[in-house]
């Protein structure tokens, strides 16, 4: 099959940015996405253009690098499935396809359609671990994780930090990438030590990033590749508050001291 | 060169706790003295990183990812094996080192190898206390599951994500040294050489992806965990950026190449379905656990899986293999494939494909134990080939997954290169001639959490290192080296892709030097390599400029250094007159078709040294002797 | 008090702020909503409605208002902020725009509803609070305000009903994805296989604007008169 694709190329970071309109030719079903752009991007090259630049690395939907905004949605039309994984028999023959860069104050454009998203790995900085060293941990079996916690904390650090859900967010806010580390240790027992402090720190990092806010639009939930739920969400918030009246209350202690 | 193994002395299971004693620590307080490089943020890399930041060092971590978080440990899906033996089924660090020596076709040293099984039990506690959500059974406690090449459930996981977990957790760590700054962190920078002063490794000369900077960092010693090989046969398991750069040259400043021709073909790859095809991927060996392999008994035969009834099926590896059965190791089991496609009887487009079935696990455990097991393998599968394996058995094809060879290192994973030490895949030292499942990621936490920690204070404690300034002739030189090359790479302007070069290479590797290998094909490929990488510097083109982000030079430089390390791939597989692992020659076979391995004069490590441009690499031998397991075929019938 | 301030300063902590006050004005609407309905019940109910909330509940009443007031200012300035913070967020935006996937209408109408709903607040209050158009101002038998010869008068006017009905609207959008998200942003809802699936607040919005717009509708249509 046969596409029509408007591209966004930007050639830097200050750059003033444009789509331009690029014909892909021979397109195979099983190709993916990206694997449609190897091909335009072969074609440039050989006609001495300079390729479109995009993110991407395993190209098995794992470890985040790629993602575009395909026609309005982030990862394109399959639920549940990054960019990598997208194959080209979404499309039809005809097709006119809309590429673009995720768009985020908190992204900055590098190039063409990729981005900056050096900011999710200093909101994981500001506390989203658990603070121990290597070595004299306990025994693994030592403390039990009940089975059902475990799964729902799996769910959540499911997160590839691909950044869809901050593309696809009317708000541009980074809440479901924030939500799912706080939730991924916040149901273990072993993040329970730092559960509060890592709320109100993520939280206040996630801020001063210029995210944007939540107003559960869903929107996220429904880009992430990794189906992570808005219920994430709910959880940060309740730690978030939890702390928070803590803070509060041991706030007047010290007053009353 | 002279290759000192370092190994101490004493019995196997006491070598390491007495080195630990034996080896020279650094005074807390003199730590952050030191200023330690560590290239690579997968893994080895973050666990290492962030390790020694902790105990107080100075640690500047690179790599080529936009975040640390992306590298490649992150798409390994079924497990990390330890000697917990939490399911009572008879494990022990010695069966687990037995196993892994055993796997790997005695090709290993003894001594690593007992030491990774022994901390293997370390990183399961290690990884529960950062919060991977490993799986975990009613009860509470830690579930297992099994791998190839075991009898024994020891392979602890995370669904079909555990190398994600792992990876997360040992970021996360990483990430926690960043916030107290004693990491800093290089994304998007990548290693292009090795600067040696004086003898040892001082430091590495690195471009800034984004802005093509050339500059150099120094420190007292540098860690290279910066992965495997594998793309060297273009379409692999690999990212698509996973690269021999850094490994490759510090071998060219130094450092001795340990059996580049070990190389891991994974039985279990979704098969290739066009020439665009950019990458293969992976379905976990654990599928295996409840998938059963096998063909059409005859040739041709050309009817819809489910229409072909149990007696003209050929379930070829349990056939083979009765005690190991779809559990068989890698090596053998994609050799299988490879045999029963090669007789006409593959499946799918080309042929080249055999099926994974899950029917009768379906049938005896019920559809939603087989989801909750293998749900996001089997969605994936699904949303690359169209194809519902819940209904329809699997297709796979064994592809290019693993590495075993690497830099040659000693016990301390130091290189020959004083000051330069190699971790995880990258380096030679734990798997053999072939990796057993689950068996990456232990090693890459073994040598980044608990080996490296503890050797490079020796180091340290022991060498009188002199400082460094940018504006030695050794940085200065290496710095050029670096620009001169880059320009060299955008000044041919020839007329073919980077991209066209790689799949060449691909094909010629594949061909000659895959699952199948003979010293006439091998020679062959000696021949068409060299012309190869003459076409590449004749005819390479690369747009845009070096002082911008551009991927076609970054893809560029990295085949450069893959078109010189396939050439020593092949060089290595025509001298190893023996079949063994992963690396089968076809002159070398028992009557039955099993790997016939050659004790006497080839039970050693290959370590190759670079001497020069257009000179044959010299040939170091490290002897393996076995003092605690009984060399014998491997098998697993 | 510098729990507080960071507490306010975080978008969690305004949207949390925003969510307690919305929930403050569901009640409020309920029970308004109640209220309205003893116009069925004839002049001297409603009549009597509004005396009891004016002189027997009086200092009450006013406490009520306050909390009303604040929530209201509350609302309309996280709400405010918040906007300009997420305008902020993406500075530039899609050439080719987002496709919303899921995002409900009422989601994505929450700005400019809220800012039609908070015109009305204003009218409604002078419309029938302060009376402070014209034609409101007759007294009953009691000398209390006539309440339901004002509904009468006012729904008589059809340019009123479509007002009317137009706000309910709006707010009936606000409620549905409010009385929702409410819950979500203060952490209170337990997680769910279909966390965008929701009954109870479709059910408010439902029941709340249907319960006020009947009023309107029953005097156009003479039913009351």
């Amino acid at each position: 099959m046969n596409l029509t694709l408007h591209v966004w190329r930007q050639a830097g970071p200050t750059a003033e940015g444009k789509l331009v309109k690029y014909e892909a030719h021979d397109v195979e079903p099983e190709m993916s996405f990206l694997e449609m752009l190897d091909v335009v991007n072969e074609r440039l090259i050989e006609s001495g253009d300079e390729p479109i630049v995009f993110d991407h690395d395993c190209r098995e939907g794992i470890c985040g690098a790629c993602g575009v905004m395909i026609n309005g949605v982030a990862h394109g039309p399959e639920i549940g499935t990054a960019t990598c994984q997208l194959h080209m028999r979404s499309f039809r023959d005809g097709d006119v396809v809309y590429v673009e860069p995720w768009r985020s104050r908190g992204f900055p454009v590098v190039r063409d359609l990729m981005v900056d998203r050096s900011a999710l790995d200093r909101i994981i900085a500001s506390g989203g671990y658990v603070s121990v060293r290597t070595g004299g941990t306990p025994d693994g079996n030592d403390i039990p994780v009940p089975k059902v916690d475990a799964d729902m904390s799996m769910d959540a650090a499911a997160c590839i930090g691909c950044g869809a859900c901050v593309a696809a967010c009317p708000n541009g806010s980074a809440s479901l990438f924030t939500a799912a580390k706080i939730s991924h240790l916040g149901l273990l027992p072993q993040g329970q030590a730092e559960r509060d402090g890592r709320a109100l720190s993520m939280v206040a990092r996630m801020d001063e990033e210029q995210f944007g806010h939540c107003t559960f639009f869903g929107e996220c939930q429904e880009a992430c590749p990794k189906e992570i739920s808005i219920d994430t969400i709910v959880r940060m918030n309740r730690d978030f508050l939890r702390a928070s009246l803590k803070r509060g209350s041991h706030a007047g202690d010290a007053g009353a001291d | 060169m002279e290759l000192r193994s370092q190994v101490p002395e004493g019995p196997l299971e006491k070598k390491w706790d007495q080195h630990l004693f034996d080896m020279k620590l650094v005074n807390p307080a003199n730590k952050r003295k030191y200023n330690v490089i560590v290239v690579g943020s997968g893994l080895a890399g973050a666990s290492a990183a962030a390790t020694m930041s902790e105990l107080g060092y100075n640690v500047k971590c690179f790599c080529y990812q936009d975040s640390p978080r992306r590298a490649h440990s992150i798409a390994a899906q079924g497990g990390i094996n330890a000697a917990k033996n939490y399911q009572n089924d008879g494990d022990s660090v010695y069966r687990l080192f037995y196993d892994t020596v055993k796997g790997g076709d005695f090709r290993s040293r003894e001594a690593n190898v007992y030491r990774l099984a022994q901390i293997s039990v370390n990183i399961i506690d290690q990884c529960v206390a950062q919060g991977v959500p490993f799986a975990r059974e009613y009860g509470g406690l830690l579930a297992n599951r099994s791998f190839g090449g075991a009898q024994v459930s020891r392979t602890f996981y995370a669904r079909g994500q555990t190398g994600q977990q792992l990876l997360l957790g040992a970021y996360q760590a990483l990430e926690k040294e960043i916030a107290v700054g004693s990491v800093r962190m290089y994304p998007r920078t990548e290693m292009l050489d090795l600067v040696v002063v004086d003898g040892r490794a001082r430091g590495i000369v690195v471009r800034d992806l984004r802005t093509g900077a050339i500059s150099s960092h120094l420190a007292d010693a540098v860690v290279l965990a910066t992965g495997g090989y594998g793309n060297v046969f273009y379409l692999s398991t690999n990212a698509r950026g996973c690269n021999t750069t850094a490994i490759w040259r510090a071998h060219k400043r130094g450092a001795a190449f340990a059996n580049p021709c070990f190389t891991q073909i994974h039985p279990t790859c979704i098969p290739v379905s066009g020439d665009y095809q950019s990458k293969l991927t992976l379905m976990s060996e654990s599928l295996r656990n409840d998938g059963r392999v096998w063909v059409p008994r005859k040739a041709g035969d050309n009817r819809p899986p489910n229409q072909i009834p149990k007696e003209d099926r050929d379930y070829y590896l349990e056939r083979k293999y009765p005690s190991f059965g779809n559990l068989s190791p890698r090596d053998i089991s994609s050799r299988a494939a490879k045999q029963v496609c090669d007789e006409g009887r593959g499946v799918g487009p080309g042929g080249r494909g055999v099926y994974l079935d899950f029917h009768d696990a379906i049938q005896r455990l019920g559809e939603d134990k087989i989801r909750e097991r293998y749900g996001n393998l089997f969605e994936m599968y699904e949303r690359i080939t169209d194809e519902n394996p819940y209904k329809v058995p699997m297709r796979i094809y064994p592809a290019s997954h693993y590495t075993m060879g690497g830099l040659w290192v000693d016990y301390n994973l130091m290189s020959t290169i004083p000051g330069c030490f190699v971790l995880g895949e990258a380096n030679y030292s734990d798997h053999g001639a072939n990796r057993l499942g689950a068996s990456a990621l232990m090693q890459g936490l073994a040598d980044g959490y608990f080996v490296i920690p503890s050797t490079i204070s020796n180091y340290l404690a022991s060498n009188k290192l002199d400082a460094v300034t940018d504006d030695a002739d050794a940085v200065r030189s290496t710095v050029q080296d670096v620009e001169e090359r880059t320009r060299r790479l955008l000044s041919i302007n020839g007329t073919r892709t980077p991209a066209s070069l790689h799949r060449e290479l691909g094909h010629i590797m594949w061909e000659y030097c895959g699952m199948g290998r003979t010293a006439e094909g091998l020679q062959t490929a000696l021949t068409l390599i060299p012309k190869l990488r003459e076409e590449f510097w004749q005819n390479l083109r690369v747009p845009g400029s070096g002082e911008q982000l551009n991927q076609t030079l970054e893809h560029a430089g990295r085949l450069a250094d893959f078109l010189e390390l396939g050439e020593l791939m092949c060089v290595d597989a025509l001298h190893r007159e023996e079949s063994c692992g992963g690396h089968f020659r076809e002159e070398y076979q028992t009557p039955d078709g099993e790997a016939l391995r050659n004790d006497d004069d080839f039970a050693y490590v290959a370590a190759w040294e670079y001497v020069g441009e257009n000179v044959p690499p010299v040939l170091h031998k490290e002897p393996l002797t076995f003092e605690s397991v009984q060399l014998s075929q491997r098998s697993y019938k | 008090m510098n729990w507080l301030r960071s507490f306010w300063n975080s978008t969690i902590g305004k949207k949390i702020v925003m969510a307690v006050t919305g929930l403050v004005g569901i009640g409020f609407v309920i029970g308004h909503m109640v209220g309205n309905l003893q116009a069925f019940e004839g002049a001297e109910k409603i009549n009597a409605y509004g005396r009891f909330l004016h002189h027997t509940i009086g200092t009450e009443l006013w406490i009520i208002r306050v909390i009303l007031i604040v929530a209201v200012i509350l609302h309309v300035v996280a709400a405010v902020q918040l906007t300009r913070l997420s305008n902020a967020a993406r500075p530039r935006d899609y050439v080719r725009g987002r496709v919303p996937q899921v995002s409900t209408l009422a989601s994505r109408t929450m700005r400019w509803g809220g800012l039609l709903l908070l015109v009305f607040i204003i009218v409604h209050v002078m419309h029938f609070t302060t009376r402070t158009f014209p034609g409101y101002d007759r007294l009953d038998a009691t000398g209390s305000v006539d309440i339901y010869h004002n509904l009468v008068t006012a729904f008589s006017n059809p340019w009123w009903v479509l007002f009317y009905l137009v706000s309910m609207a709006a707010l009936a959008l606000h409620l549905y994805h409010g009385a929702w998200s409410s819950m979500r942003t203060i952490g209170a809802s337990k997680p769910s296989a279909h966390p965008l699936k929701r009954v109870l607040p479709l059910l408010i919005a439902i029941v709340v604007a249907g319960g006020f717009v009947v009023i309107p509708l029953a005097v156009l249509s003479g039913v009351l008169r």
